[in-house]
């Protein structure tokens, strides 16, 4: 990646960690640290690689993003927004009475969004079925499905692997935000889901670890993942929750906080100090 | 009577996939291992191509039909009654109900009459759950005919659809050239001493039920409700305000089921004495499906007596 495109795609992102945080603060409620911890993959899917019509948000050939862990939906709000699904403006009105941006995706109501989510473990057995249906009708769309490590404790997500594996879904990617912590805590302390890669490996998955923050490795993992024949991948992504936001960084207690005024104007400057540099 | 044929509605459900195979090529049926009992494996047979088996993981195999329907196919998704409601009901509630998906549910092996596997496996609760969710549609068919009648139906209605089958072969004694209308009741016999309405296979027992009774001189209209939801409020009110008092009859706990929803319905409307003929609150046992149906009081004699005891609370 040339440093031009980097640094496009940094700023993209940035623009993505603004648009979290107004949404969180406006809200005074949603979940920061994922949803940051996820934005820089959120961003290069979006600007990069879906193949997606915003003019046609239901386009039957498009590719699909399932936002399984959608608690952090502020990130693929602020991404579809930024694409131009909607107006920016109306990332304000995340998680308010009459507002299309539910406090979890609802494909019936924000313009982009791939599918229903929220609950943990279900999104990726949609992706599934995404997957198999295009294979069924002969398409060439793919499927990416975002999940949480934490999220890897449910029972589903490895019922949807088996059955990925096993109908040879190689135009489906998981894409696991591996920011090591969930509610109550680190992920190895509450019931810990390692090693990620073995178990996706065992399950008959590529598997491919990188640096959820690093835009080279993101582009080359999503490039590797596409060339993959007979069997998903999963992308382990390696991230740090809260990334950008200072005091939000790696601390559990930002799963599902919102900033006061004072940290909002905090959060803001941060984000300003990283444009800055760039 | 003696001779009136008789096939388990679960085998009626794998016909009319068949042929819902040769006529829909959107329609494809996902089973969790149990394609020879759920009768999808007949479909499979004709249709290997569209049949995808998810094995014993029921949460996966309904979410996954929930995002292959996004992409323009119409799934059935099928198991037996206590993992399609049972286990996966939140599953159901939040990826299928919820975004109001083009996802049908053939759930088999409903209630007691399931038999020998015993109360693990006999559902009483699934009307129950599904009536929950806002937008389900719930058919319970009563016999072979109403049953691929049901199944074509749903494959034509858009959305979530709860279509539930039973392992025990019941009487056909629908005619054929039966039409089934989905939320519409129907009035198979005239009464005018009470109603006795009824779904599933106790529809059957219900119509007995009131042969039997009219030989003493009562008049009992019997109503066939196969769709619980959206239930026909209007031809329920009708019959609560005609004949006064309502004996209702399913294969399903008392909770929750038709018996409720025909409670609600009336009681909104035209409250009547209403005599639930069902499972009281109680899990089954292994047993023979038939003997079983009998020890529940799922059966004609039941009805009949439940009939006579309705019209003393009669005002």
């Amino acid at each position: 990646m040339n440093e031009e495109r980097r640094i496009r795609l940094k700023k993209a992102a940035n623009q993505v960690r603004r648009g979290i945080i107004e949404e969180v603060y406006s809200a005074q409620s949603g979940h920061p640290g994922g949803s940051l911890s996820i934005a820089d993959v959120m961003t290069y899917l979006y600007q990069e690689e879906l193949r997606v019509d915003t003019s046609n948000p239901k386009w039957e050939d498009r590719d699909r993003l399932v936002l399984s862990k959608g608690h952090v939906c502020p990130a693929l709000y602020a991404a579809l927004a930024q694409k131009g699904f909607f107006p920016w403006e109306e990332l304000k009105t995340f998680r308010k009475t009459g507002s299309r941006l539910q406090g979890h995706p609802d494909l019936n109501k924000a313009p982009g969004v791939d599918f229903t989510a929220g609950s943990l473990g279900q999104g990726v057995s949609a992706a599934a079925g995404m997957a198999l249906a295009g294979k069924l009708a002969g398409k060439d769309y793919r499927v990416f499905a975002i999940l949480g490590d934490g999220e890897l404790q449910e029972g589903e997500v490895w019922e949807s692997a088996m059955f990925s594996a096993h109908y040879k879904l190689d135009h489906l990617c998981y894409i696991i935000d591996n920011n090591g912590l969930q509610i109550d805590g680190s992920i190895q302390d509450v019931c810990s889901p390692y090693p990620i890669d073995e178990k996706f490996r065992a399950f008959g998955f590529e598997v491919i670890t990188i640096d959820g923050h690093d835009f080279d490795q993101i582009e080359e993992a999503v490039q590797k993942a596409k060339a993959v024949t007979g069997r998903p991948t999963a992308i382990i992504a390696k991230t740090v929750k809260g990334k950008g936001i200072s005091f939000m960084e790696g601390k559990a207690s930002w799963h599902g906080a919102a900033p006061n005024p004072e940290q909002y104007e905090t959060a803001m400057q941060d984000l300003a100090n990283i444009e800055e540099v760039l | 009577m003696a001779d009136m044929m008789k096939k388990a509605t679960r085998e009626s459900y794998g016909e009319a996939l068949a042929k819902l195979a040769a006529v829909n090529d959107k329609v494809i049926v996902f089973d969790a291992d149990l394609a020879g009992a759920t009768k999808t494996g007949t479909f499979k047979k004709v249709c290997p191509e569209r049949f995808f088996d998810c094995g014993i993981a029921e949460a996966n195999m309904m979410v996954a039909a929930a995002g292959a329907s996004t992409c323009g196919f119409i799934p059935f998704a099928s198991t037996f009654a206590m993992f399609a409601a049972g286990r996966a009901f939140e599953q159901v509630r939040n990826s299928i109900g919820y975004p109001h998906l083009n996802v049908k549910i053939g759930a088999t092996h409903a209630g007691v009459s399931v038999g020998e596997d015993g109360a693990t496996h006999q559902c009483n609760e699934d009307i129950a759950l599904m009536r929950t969710i806002p937008g389900m549609v719930i058919i319970n068919p009563a016999d072979d005919v109403e049953a691929q009648a049901a199944v074509m139906a749903a494959a034509d209605y858009s959305g979530p659809v709860y279509l539930r089958f039973g392992r025990l072969a019941a009487p056909v004694f629908n005619s054929p050239d039966y039409r089934f209308e989905l939320g519409k009741g129907i009035t198979l016999r005239e009464g005018t001493d009470l109603t006795i309405i009824a779904t599933g296979i106790l529809v059957y027992e219900a119509l007995m039920a009131a042969e039997a009774l009219a030989g003493e001189g009562i008049s009992a209209r019997v109503i066939n409700i196969h769709t619980i939801k959206p239930i026909d409020k209007e031809l329920v009110v009708k019959a609560a305000r005609e004949t006064g008092v309502i004996v209702t009859a399913e294969e399903h706990s008392v909770i929750g089921g038709l018996g409720a929803a025909v409670a609600e319905a009336i009681g909104e409307e035209c409250p009547v004495p209403t005599v639930r003929v069902g499972v009281k609150d109680s899990f089954g046992h292994s047993g023979k499906g038939g003997d079983l149906l009998k020890e529940y009081g799922l059966c004609r004699e039941n009805i009949a007596a439940e009939a006579k005891r309705a019209l003393t609370l009669k005002g």
